[in-house]
């Protein structure tokens, strides 16, 4: 983590909001709705960086607004405001969400990795493991299929999966294997920013090890910045070196895991950690 | 001639808009035009785009040749030569050299065109993209966007699951490096065929009500991985039983009498004119 670089991703007060809202909406909100209004705000005036190397983790309860952020990143979500900037697109000066849709392509598939919670969001379940992988190579440009193979190749290694299997699809593999597809569909351009959206949510507690230990050794390897969401401390405990935690919409508390985990100081933060405890 | 309808079948106004269309494809080659497809005397299905142009742009001074998978003498040829000979009275012709619009089905003819020729296709999917996508504001978006790596993953999928591009028709090709383009349902023997091509070659498609052209001379390029080369159906070895073409497309059919498969010219056409006989 180099905390005193250009800052690989920069979100300014994001707001992702559902219906329309009124002017008294942030003084009548109820969780994340409006009681006058009735608009949902997803996301609150979220602000964020994610430096060179670092994991940043992001924890909440469900509906707390992480994977909205996630996908409005990933380009899945529109947001009704806000800013996001990357270092490697047009150093970081042009806001993302402001991009034209082929810009928006481009940032998609050479400067970011997705790993979605559900794998049928991430992966093409009738395409083999290969044309996955093969899918965002293609996405950035790419037209050589011998060297398009062999990047599925080395991936599906660094995931430990059998090569001989890259000709399947992943509708034959179980939900771990899925798991690791999608991360090797994630790298398959080497991006400098990696979104794992609830990675090991619904996997049994030794594949959930597998894969927690596999985004380690990436991150060793590849010295890529994570932003990781999850309900599980544990997960984020284990991966992150900053955490985020979310409530209703909104960052309640933000600094380095280990003092969240110590020493929390919201209310929302500290049952948290009970409940882990 | 039938004088209880207009000039071949269509309204004068169906044939303005659908000519309006057909200059418009011809302005954006590869480029789909949406059109008004009218009802005519058969159904979807049994190339009613095709018909629709060529009925739109037929005189009385041209020469028809109607052709199916190579073939004048198909049921839809006959059927369709018989029809706009019925509402207008033009001559027909199965010589491709003679002819001066060409309605065909699954081939273009072997006989190089010249640039006083049309050629119309008939075409049941005209969208490349449809394979890979099922709606249509989605693959309308792909286009404008120049959004191809679907289609290129389609061929990719392909390699890995064959070791090979296994299309046999329907081939995406390029359009002057701008538009992915459906050839329609021709081998991709007959794709090389379309880069730059002395004729105008129309495309229609009368269920899905697109019209999309490659206007002569223009950019043609078969998909083609860096390192896998597009390569045409190869009939290394074999030659036509009747004219002994070795170069043609060949259809494979089986001698019930020996057992053997024998080929033959799929351009019948053509087969008689290398026989030396009438076309």
């Amino acid at each position: 983590m180099r905390l005193n670089e250009t800052p690989v991703l920069r979100v300014k007060n994001l707001i992702v909001r559902y219906g329309d809202g009124c002017p008294a909406c942030q003084e009548n909100l109820d969780k994340n709705r409006c009681a006058l209004c009735g608009a949902i705000w997803a996301a609150n005036d979220i602000s964020l960086d994610v430096y060179p190397g670092e994991t940043l983790g992001i924890v909440g309860e469900s509906g707390s607004g992480k994977t909205t952020l996630m996908r409005s990143l990933y380009f899945d979500f529109t947001p009704t405001s806000g800013v996001a900037t990357l270092r490697d697109h047009k150093d970081g000066q042009e806001n993302i969400w402001g991009a034209s849709a082929a810009e928006r392509r481009m940032i998609r598939n050479i400067h970011m990795g997705m790993v979605y919670q559900n794998p049928a969001l991430g992966l093409r379940m009738d395409y083999s493991a290969a044309a996955n992988i093969a899918e965002k190579i293609l996405a950035a440009g790419g037209r050589n299929a011998g060297q398009m193979t062999g990047r599925a190749r080395e991936l599906l290694e660094a995931v430990e999966i059998m090569t001989s299997r890259m000709g399947e699809t992943p509708k034959n593999f179980s939900g771990g294997m899925r798991q690791r597809v999608q991360i090797s569909k994630a790298l398959a351009n080497s991006p400098a920013l990696l979104l794992l959206d609830e990675v090991t949510t619904g996997l049994d507690l030794s594949v959930q090890a597998r894969v927690l230990d596999l985004i380690r050794k990436i991150k060793a390897r590849h010295g890529i910045s994570i932003l990781l969401v999850s309900h599980d401390l544990a997960v984020v405990r284990m991966l992150a070196d900053r955490t985020i935690v979310m409530l209703d919409g909104k960052i309640v508390e933000s600094g380095l895991t280990d003092q969240i985990l110590e020493d929390p100081r919201h209310a929302y933060t500290q049952q948290l950690v009970h409940s882990l405890i | 001639m039938n004088k209880n309808y207009n000039f071949a079948f269509l309204d004068e106004g169906s044939k303005r808009e659908i000519r309006r269309a057909s200059l418009k494809a011809v302005a954006i080659p590869g480029y789909q035009v949406p059109f008004g497809s009218r009802e005519l005397p058969i159904g979807r299905g049994w190339g009613t785009g095709g018909i629709q142009l060529t009925l739109s742009l037929i005189g009385p001074d041209d020469v028809l040749k109607v052709i199916d998978q190579g073939s004048d003498e198909s049921v839809n040829a006959v059927n369709i030569k018989k029809f706009v000979g019925l509402c207008a009275d033009v001559k027909t012709t199965t010589d491709t050299r003679e002819a001066t619009l060409i309605q065909t089905r699954h081939r273009i003819p072997e006989i190089p065109m010249t640039n006083d020729q049309i050629l119309v296709l008939q075409i049941p999917i005209p969208e490349p993209l449809r394979v890979v996508e099922a709606s249509e504001e989605a693959t309308k978006r792909m286009h404008a966007e120049k959004d191809y790596a679907p289609i290129w993953l389609e061929l990719y999928e392909s390699l890995v699951k064959y070791k090979r591009i296994a299309i046999a028709t329907e081939y995406p090709c390029m359009v002057e490096e701008r538009h992915v383009m459906n050839p329609g349902p021709i081998p991709k023997f007959d794709n090389p065929k379309l880069h730059d091509a002395e004729c105008l070659c129309l495309f229609g498609a009368g269920r899905e009500k697109k019209i999309y052209a490659v206007p002569p001379h223009t950019k043609v390029v078969s998909l083609a991985f860096d390192d896998v080369p597009f390569e045409r159906e190869s009939f290394a070895g074999k030659r036509c039983r009747l004219c002994g073409s070795a170069h043609t497309y060949l259809d494979e059919t089986f001698d019930a009498l020996t057992g053997e498969k024998v080929y033959q010219c799929s351009d019948t056409s053509y087969c008689k004119e290398a026989r030396g006989q009438c076309v």
